[in-house]
């Protein structure tokens, strides 16, 4: 009782005070951490020269251009491109620049090696339905004025690599010529460019590389057609597939002429069947064809001959030859065994290798994550290994002593601050007090899981998915989500939790769907099957069976339910819930919400497990006015402290609260695309609040002149979203909070005092609860990519929306901001409530970025998790890179910061007690004197 | 025989005030003018008077006793009024302090009216006198306690904890997950 008279007084401190939650700058690190990634890597150019420093530049899937250390795989810089502007090429000139092609070979940039700033940029005009490419000429030689060509379709460019002007701009045929190899031959003025004309013709052209004048031009058509891919394997030969992609087609174009020569596949490799696919040029005359599960690689000597070098059996990757010197040649291959990786290097020659650094890059790429406490700790574990020796502990104090009282010298400063970045209190793998250690659980878009710690983010364990590989019974497996499947509390001792991944064979969605359920503490696959029916939708349900698994439904295509764990015991525990368990649809494409219940018809099969839909409602949006455009709901594990809101003069309203409430936001058909496309008279956004069980329109408003993109979060009983307003010229957040009129007579003091209420009874959404609604709007500053909000243990402390910026920034902005009952003039009661005057734009005040001075490149998601400390909000945000730090919105009130010098403390206590004995003596010695006199 | 004894004992010492002694004291004649058969009532009637003035001390005391919180309350309710209304450690303080002073009058109220204690003295009416300026004092500290709004006369200080309702019904799905 007394803990909490203390809080409140503290809570009422902290109110009487301005909230600001800034960071010193020794308290970087402390509590946050940051990683840098760059993805998967698509294209890799090595600089190997004999000075300097030994790199490799890659370009990436997440748009990530960057050049790592050789030799201990860090990164020296990185670009991130935007999500449009998609790297196609990358390459090094002269030894000092790096030049990436980009947006369709739209956009050619050339940044400096050494330090990543950019030299030049300079934009071509390509035709969009090519695929353009570059060639930089390996035999530069520095100080001439060397050309970079870019070619697509029928268009050669030529820029200077000096400063990126275009020096000539050819484009050959008018015909749809489709260039597929440029290359010069060693010490030549003049480039070959080769291509299909239509499907049938093969042409070759000769052309000045200083001018760009066409010298001579060959043309030979193929009467079986080609399928239009080609690899040069080696100055006078190139290799194709024809049109049915069985047949190899050698093609010589020396002196002119052209000669073809056709290969039957099945002859040179009998046990070929379907369709073959060409993989990326060798060069010294190798070729890599791909057939169905196998690569096999050909020598090619002449025009004619072709000789198998090796076969390889399911392989996942496969390299680009790397030149080691003038000869030799390398690649690597990549093979999945179960859940390991193999990599094999093959050279031309025998050489050995190892792997001398590796990247968890696939973190650049997350599409999923869910927390899981770590394991309690036990007695008889010992722990002495990670905690301080007690001399250790009193040196460290020591050392805070010292400099809390500003009497360290710089040395000692950086040893408190070495002490305090490293403690080893938070990397600990066992359960904290304040819930601030926990185990994210993460998947990749690759199907791999991963658990990081929250102390330091180091990778605890993770795991590659053997069935999210592709197989025969599962065609282009990829993960979707991952859920909470077990989370013991009666023998959390003894039980690990368990966390549930779902995933998809292939990207319809009918294609069958895969259940993984993956120890949390050590990653071990407990369960894989690839289920019969397609996934849709997945539900979890607020129920656990008797081994603490938590019942999912989960909606296949054809709109029936299957439950899971396929236990007697959940389904009996379901059954009985049945009648009571909704669900709802959103058809973005035909601008549908429906509504289902669930029913069993006949009895139970247990194997088939299947549930059959109840159609109840349906909302169709006008599709000549309307289109779906975002929808939100509320998190499912969302805590709530109180139905009541108290406002000014001490007077009560009562939130709506409920856990079947869907946002959704529609948009003008036409307002559909980018911001500026349409006139603001053509464009509008309609809010809806609806009510997933009975399908009642709560509450509908409409915003004029507004656009897309919309973001939006909710929670409790309020949705804030955020949008663009054409008028204003500026981007707007909006509020809407829910209350409920029907519980407002409920004010009654000696009933409340008696219990005489029915505010606990549990209610249903078909008794038609009567709402009211609150609303305002403000001008935001920034455009939104993501947006979520704090979720504490019980929902006492007030909320921050957590707002991922343009910048790759998260802001924290406290929802006071976004409060409708703000006004221009509040009252002095309104003032003593703590409602801020009306502005018309939310502020952004630079102290309240959670991420500081830091960027979370190509931020995609924020999550956050409540720790067990109320105060505190553990926050997570994801994208190229991983940021995580906690948060407390209304500052620690119930804890000690971490800085508290305990032994400042103490020393406080020493000396006043001696103070106190030698007082009191004096003042005993003082008093027999008094006496004796 | 009075002789005889009296020649049997040369002197002899009564400590006891005797009525037999007092009476040989009387053989003593009284000086002229002191008229013992006058003086005696007239003392008595002295001590009453003395014992009336003192019983009506004691009541006046008493009533004053009895209105001395009086004093205490106007006092009270002026530092009340500089106290003000919004909560802080000084208006804490002061209406902590207008609550327990009555309270801790009103236990000791025995104590402080055990001196003025009398057959005579009636002392039921200031007692009561007492308690009522107490309970007045009291009042206002609880009237100053609901000014702060410490006090849970709102429907708010009782909902403000109250769990939502629980719901009945549980709902699903969205978007198709892709």
């Amino acid at each position: 009782m007394a803990i909490r008279a203390f809080l409140g007084l503290m809570i009422l401190l902290l109110f009487s005070s301005t909230i600001s939650t800034a960071l010193f700058e020794d308290q970087v690190g402390l509590a946050d951490w940051h990683q840098k990634y760059i993805g998967k890597v698509k294209h890799a150019v090595f600089h190997t020269q004999k000075t300097g420093r030994k790199r490799v530049v890659v370009s990436t899937e997440e748009n990530v251009v960057a050049s790592l250390d050789l030799r201990t795989g860090d990164i020296f810089w990185r670009h991130v491109l935007g999500k449009i502007d998609r790297i196609d090429q990358v390459e090094i000139v002269l030894g000092k620049y790096v030049v990436t092609l980009s947006s369709g070979g739209g956009i050619l940039r050339a940044w400096n090696l050494p330090d990543g700033q950019m030299i030049w940029e300079s934009i071509l005009q390509v035709s969009a339905s090519s695929k353009s490419l570059l060639y930089v000429s390996a035999n530069m030689n520095v100080g001439k004025d060397n050309l970079i060509l870019v070619f697509g379709g029928s268009l050669i460019h030529a820029l200077s690599s000096t400063d990126g002007q275009i020096v000539w701009r050819k484009e050959l045929s008018t015909n749809s010529l489709e260039i597929q190899q440029v290359f010069q031959p060693h010490d030549s003025d003049t480039i070959y460019a080769l291509g299909f004309i239509g499907s049938s013709e093969f042409v070759a052209y000769y052309v000045n590389y200083k001018t760009g004048e066409v010298l001579e031009q060959s043309k030979a058509s193929f009467e079986s057609g080609f399928c239009g891919e080609a690899s040069l394997v080696s100055d006078d030969v190139v290799v194709a597939l024809d049109a049915s992609r069985t047949y190899l087609v050698s093609i010589s174009f020396r002196n002119g002429v052209i000669n073809f020569h056709q290969m039957y596949i099945p002859e040179l490799i009998p046990e070929f069947s379907g369709k073959a696919t060409l993989l990326p040029s060798m060069h010294n005359g190798i070729l890599a064809v791909d057939i169905a599960s196998t690569i096999v690689m050909l020598r090619v000597k002449g025009v004619n001959e072709l000789k198998i070098i090796e076969k390889i059996n399911h392989p996942s990757a496969i390299s680009d030859a790397l030149p080691l010197s003038k000869e030799q040649q390398a690649f690597a291959i990549l093979q999945h065994d179960e859940s390991r990786i193999h990599y094999k290097v093959k050279f031309d020659t025998d050489l050995t290798s190892e792997i001398v650094w590796s990247r968890e890059d696939g973190l650049a790429s997350i599409v999923d994550s869910t927390t899981s406490e770590l394991p309690v700790e036990k007695e008889g574990v010992s722990v002495a290994e990670v905690e301080h020796s007690l001399f250790e502990w009193l040196k460290g104090h020591f050392l805070k002593l010292k400099g809390t009282l500003m009497l360290a010298n710089p040395d000692e400063v950086a040893a408190i601050q070495a002490i305090r970045l490293k403690s080893f209190e938070k990397n600990k793998m066992t359960r904290d007090h304040n819930g601030f250690r926990k185990l994210i659980i993460v998947l990749t878009r690759a199907g791999k899981v991963l658990a990081l710690h929250t102390g330091d983010g180091r990778v605890v364990w993770s795991v590659l998915l053997p069935v999210l590989r592709k197989s025969e019974t599962c065609g282009n497996p990829f993960a979707l989500n991952v859920y909470q499947w077990q989370v013991p509390h009666h023998h959390a001792m003894h039980e690990n939790p368990s966390v549930v991944v779902v995933g998809r064979c292939g990207h319809n969605f009918d294609a069958p769907g895969i259940l993984s359920i993956i120890d949390s503490y050590t990653g071990k696959v407990h369960n894989s099957l690839v289920l019969e029916h397609s996934v849709r939708h997945i539900m979890p349900l607020p129920f656990t069976d008797s081994t603490e698994q938590h019942l999912h439904i989960v909606i296949d295509d054809n709109l029936h339910a299957h439950l899971y764990p396929k236990t007697s015991d959940s389904v009996k525990i379901f059954i009985d819930e049945m009648p009571n368990i909704y669900w709802y649809s959103v058809e973005v494409g035909k601008n549908i919400i429906k509504g289902y219940s669930l029913e069993l018809k006949g009895e139970l099969d247990m194997a088939e497990n299947d549930f059959q839909p109840k159609e109840l409602w349906s909302i169709v949006f006008p599709s000549a006015s309307e289109k779906i455009a975002l929808t939100a709901t509320r998190k499912m594990n969302e805590i709530v402290h109180t139905q009541a809101k108290i406002i000014a003069d001490q007077d009560v309203m009562y939130k709506y609260i409920s856990k079947n409430i869907l946002f959704v936001a529609t948009v003008a058909p036409k307002a559909a695309g980018e911001i500026g496309s349409v006139t603001p008279e053509e464009a509008w956004l309609y809010a809806y609040l609806i009510d997933t069980v009975s399908g009642r329109i709560l509450h509908r408003v409409s915003h004029q002149g507004a656009q897309g993109p919309i973001h939006a979060v909710m929670s409790e009983n309020w949705v804030v979203y955020h949008y663009f307003n054409l008028r204003a010229h500026r981007y707007e957040m909006s509020v809407i909070e829910i209350y409920d009129q029907s519980r407002e007579d409920n004010k009654d003091v000696w009933k409340l005092v008696l219990g005489k209420h029915n505010l606990t009874a549990p209610i249903s959404t078909y008794s038609k609860p009567e709402v009211t609604v609150k609303s305002q709007s403000y001008f935001f500053t920034h455009s939104v990519k993501s947006m979520a909000v704090t979720a504490t243990a019980k929902g006492i402390t007030s909320k921050q929306l957590l707002i991922g910026t343009i910048g790759d920034q998260v802001l924290a902005l406290d929802k006071r901001f976004l409060d409708p009952r703000r006004s221009v003039n509040p009252t002095q009661s309104e003032k003593e409530e703590g409602i801020i005057p009306l502005t018309d734009s939310l502020p952004i005040v630079p102290q309240s970025f959670v991420t500081h001075a830091l960027q979370v490149e190509g931020l995609r998601g924020i999550v956050t998790t409540p720790a067990k400390l109320e105060s505190t909000s553990l926050v997570f945000s994801y994208g190229v890179d991983l940021f995580f730090t906690r948060i407390a919105p209304s500052r620690t009130y119930d804890s000690l910061t971490e800085d508290f010098s305990y032994a400042l403390l103490l020393l406080t206590i020493v000396a006043l007690v001696a103070a106190l004995l030698v007082t009191w003596a004096l003042s005993e010695k003082k008093e027999l004197r008094e006496k004796w006199r | 025989m009075e002789k005889g004894k009296g020649l049997a004992r040369r002197w002899a010492v009564e400590f006891a005030e005797n009525s037999s002694y007092s009476s040989s004291t009387s053989d003593v004649p009284d000086p002229i003018g002191f008229n013992r058969s006058a003086s005696d009532p007239d003392d008595a009637n002295a001590s009453r008077q003395k014992k009336d003035a003192e019983s009506a001390w004691k009541a006046q005391k008493a009533w004053e006793v009895a209105q001395a919180p009086f004093k205490n309350l106007l006092m009270m309710g002026f530092m009340m009024w500089m106290a003000g209304s919004t909560v802080h450690l000084f208006s804490i303080g002061i209406t902590f302090s207008a609550l327990w002073q009555p309270i801790s009058a009103l236990q000791g109220v025995g104590k402080v009216f055990e001196p003025y204690k009398d057959s005579k003295v009636d002392i039921l009416a200031p007692k009561l006198l007492f308690i009522a300026l107490n309970l007045a004092a009291l009042a206002l500290g609880v009237w100053k306690l609901n000014t702060l709004g410490l006090l849970p006369t709102h429907a708010s200080d009782w909902v403000s904890s109250l769990p939502p309702a629980p719901e009945v019904e549980y709902s699903g799905g969205g978007l198709p997950i892709h």
